[in-house]
């Protein structure tokens, strides 16, 4: 029982985490001055949230394990998020697209485990779904702008969706771990919560003059550590100061 | 009298106001600037900072559209916890007052002390005055 709510608690911090990594990339770099502050803004509050559920997870699994060796220490094959949240920024679609597709499913992700029988999840979730729900207000407006924009900016859309949507299937395939975390009444059922999200993706994409996608071939692996070739680079930019210099703080 | 309609960003900020001939410098230095942003105006950002309090000027941004204007000014200006609420209006519909108006319109006052409310005494529980 432990070891799958420290599982499935992990599985929760490594999506924020690698998101919040991808969107911290942009830090810099963003398309406006407004624009970097907003995508560095979420890549904070998504880091927070994983902050919350790894120190959560530290507590569970005691000894030397802190928040520090959780995202620090482990391997590829250890982190367990979603392979969408590790997809390549490319362009601001992309970016505003994998942004959309994720706080779309982590708003109703979020809405169900408020209500948890894990008291602690409860609590970070209901904390964490006032930042998802501007997340998600925030990424729908750029998600209509950029399909409703410009030639060029429908057509950038497309790309995008093109490229993410296979990596969306995944989040609704429920891992051996998030089934037992349903059982005991800490998790939703994720597989419950595909219709609603897709309506809610239509909605969106239907003012945005997109199309939705029709169902098709689902890659996953994520939630089981099998993943693309990003995640590697990821880890080895996060977690270099810290396996290069053990135990290094400021 | 000849009267002339200013808006905010018409008056060049290192002459004050000087010429009375529009001044086409800025909007040429605009656009080299940045060519992406043409079409993206500047808004005006206001903030209160708690109930009760006015609305005031914290600066400016540029935003394509009302909602994106509200929403970059939350990500830049409350993201340490400076507001309640929030207006923007985009910078071109503020009218300005011409500094070369500034004899006539505020050194009237200067000799005038009798206006202004100092003869009275303000309970403590009045704040913000």
């Amino acid at each position: 029982m432990k070891e799958i709510l420290i599982k499935y608690i992990l599985h929760l911090g490594d999506n924020a985490l690698v998101l919040g990594h991808r969107n911290s990339e942009w830090c810099g770099h963003g398309p406006v001055l407004e624009q970097d502050i907003a995508i560095t803004n979420i890549a904070l509050d998504l880091i927070g949230q994983a902050r919350n559920f790894y120190q959560y997870a530290a507590l569970l699994e005691g000894g030397d394990t802190s928040e520090d060796s959780l995202a620090y220490l482990r391997t590829e094959r250890e982190f367990k998020n979603c392979l969408l949240t590790e997809q390549p920024n490319e362009d601001w679609a992309h970016t505003i697209l994998r942004q959309f597709f994720f706080s779309q499913y982590q708003w109703l992700l979020y809405s169900e485990l408020s209500k948890s029988n894990d008291e602690q999840i409860a609590a970070i979730s209901d904390k964490a779904i006032k930042e998802v729900t501007y997340h998600l207000r925030w990424s729908s407006e750029w998600v209509i702008r950029l399909g409703d924009g410009t030639e060029e900016s429908h057509q950038r859309m497309e790309e995008a969706i093109d490229n993410l949507w296979p990596y969306t299937g995944e989040l609704f395939i429920a891992s051996d771990f998030e089934k037992a975390a349903n059982e005991f009444g800490i998790g939703p059922d994720v597989s419950l919560l595909k219709t609603v999200w897709e309506n809610n993706v239509k909605q969106i994409f239907d003012e945005a003059r997109l199309e939705m996608p029709t169902a098709g071939f689902a890659q996953k692996g994520g939630k089981q550590g099998i993943h693309t070739e990003y995640l590697g680079y990821i880890l080895a930019e996060l977690q270099y100061m810290q396996r290069t210099y053990p135990d290094s703080q400021w | 009298m000849n009267i002339r309609k200013f808006y905010y960003g018409d008056i060049p900020e290192d002459a004050g106001g000087g010429s009375s001939v529009p001044s086409r410098k800025k909007e040429s230095i605009d656009t080299s600037v940045n060519i992406e942003r043409k079409d993206w105006p500047l808004w005006e950002v206001f903030i209160r900072s708690k109930q009760g309090m006015d609305h005031k000027h914290v600066g400016s941004l540029h935003a394509a559209d009302a909602e994106m204007a509200i929403e970059n000014a939350r990500d830049v200006y409350t993201r340490r916890m400076e507001g309640v609420s929030i207006w923007v209006v985009e910078s071109r519909n503020i009218h300005a007052s011409n500094p070369e108006d500034a004899e006539s319109f505020y050194e009237p006052a200067n000799d005038k002390i009798y206006r202004h409310p100092t003869f009275y005494d303000l309970p403590d529980e009045l704040e913000h005055m």
